[in-house]
């Protein structure tokens, strides 16, 4: 069921403050979410001042910057800082995307960031993705195929084939969409949410795959499809552009379409 | 590390507004609204059906100003849902997903759903 407060364990209560030390003239205020394990304290929101000229042009460049000089407990993830591993997703002034990809200038005034929306915390900006991961696993993301790949090329697919996989094979799994989605929010332990369906899609839509009555009979269910009421928060906040409220609608219609 | 305990990450507290996300909630709305106004047209007509002066108690509680400003929004969320619903079946074709265009029509639905809404009253006030 939907619950639109936070627990009590999650209320943030107020941080520290972190005033730049030199004195710049272009100085920008980040308010981040701060949780740590092992302090028995509730979430607070710290706000740390950087000097946005002795800085880089992304969010993701504030955050190591901020970690680097100011306090080094600021946790949070990162790996390839060029939009392609999704691991710094997170919930940047008000919508989902990814710190590498995301300008500072693009954000009016204080950032504000939070870890990815209606999940649990691991530590400050972590949040625990194991649900979506075995979510993920559960639509089995891979080539299902009784016929044998021939002997001596690999699969071959039309052009036209290939086209229907461009919109879907881009995503890297950064789940910005599925915790964007408020049906996702309330009833994450039973619907897929938009990252994991579109996976799924990637799969049914692919020429080469002959599993697609097994796939579509997995998602038959009031909730691991259906709970998609097209609220296009998704689509809205993907940070590589994609359409995942399209990708959904599409395997609804091969589930209208499979009964005749 | 504890794993226990964890906060859950704040949600709509945070969250920017969409329009397209606005305009999805108020169909809920408009919905849950319209499943009540039901329940006042039954009552409505078994007054009818009752007698004169049980219908004439209906009637003047409908009838007030309250009443009928409360059938001007039932009126609005009747054709709010209905103009939404529209634009779901358009969706389930698998039409009107790029950004802009939900975001258009999504735009068209609170503004057909007004003038159907102005227009069934004028015609209620003036036209019979």
């Amino acid at each position: 069921m939907a619950e639109f407060a936070l627990p009590a364990n999650s209320k943030i209560g107020k941080g520290t403050s972190w005033p730049v030390k030199s004195g710049g003239k272009n100085v920008r205020k980040f308010n981040i979410y701060r949780w740590n394990p092992d302090d028995g304290k509730t979430p607070q929101v710290d706000t740390y001042e950087v000097d946005l000229d002795e800085c880089g042009p992304m969010v993701l460049d504030a955050l190591i910057k901020i970690k680097n000089e100011v306090d080094q407990t600021l946790t949070f993830r990162r790996s390839c800082r060029e939009g392609i591993c999704g691991s710094c997703a997170m919930n940047i002034d008000g919508t989902n995307t990814l710190a590498c990809t995301k300008f500072i200038d693009d954000v009016k005034d204080e950032v504000n960031i939070y870890p990815l929306p209606h999940m649990k915390v691991v530590k400050d900006l972590v949040p625990d993705l194991s649900n979506a991961y075995a979510q993920l696993a559960s639509v089995e993301p891979w080539l299902k195929s009784k016929t044998p790949p021939p002997p001596d090329k690999e699969r071959l697919q039309s052009p036209e084939d290939r086209r229907k996989l461009d919109g879907l094979y881009e995503c890297i799994l950064c789940f910005s969409c599925a915790t964007s989605c408020p049906s996702y929010w309330w009833n994450s332990e039973r619907y897929l949410g938009p990252a994991v369906l579109l996976q799924a899609y990637r799969w049914l839509v692919d020429s080469r795959d002959e599993a697609t009555g097994e796939r579509l009979d997995n998602l038959e269910d009031p909730f691991r499809l259906y709970r998609c009421h097209t609220i296009m928060n998704c689509s809205k906040t993907c940070p590589k552009g994609l359409n995942p409220a399209k990708a959904i609608a599409e395997i609804k219609k091969m589930m209208i379409a499979r009964q005749g | 590390m504890t794993t226990e305990n964890r906060p859950l990450s704040p949600h709509l507290q945070i969250y920017r507004w969409q329009w397209t996300m606005a305009y999805s909630i108020l169909h809920r709305a408009t919905g849950i609204a319209l499943g009540v106004g039901t329940l006042l047209l039954v009552w409505w007509l078994v007054a009818l059906a009752t007698g004169p002066a049980a219908f004439e108690s209906a009637q003047a509680v409908i009838g007030s100003f309250l009443g009928r400003l409360f059938l001007f929004g039932w009126t609005f969320a009747l054709f709010y849902h209905l103009a939404n619903g529209i634009r779901h079946l358009v969706w389930d074709t698998g039409h009107g997903f790029d950004l802009d265009v939900a975001q258009k029509t999504g735009h068209a639905v609170p503004i057909a759903a007004g003038a159907l809404t102005l227009l069934t009253w004028i015609l209620g006030y003036f036209a019979i």
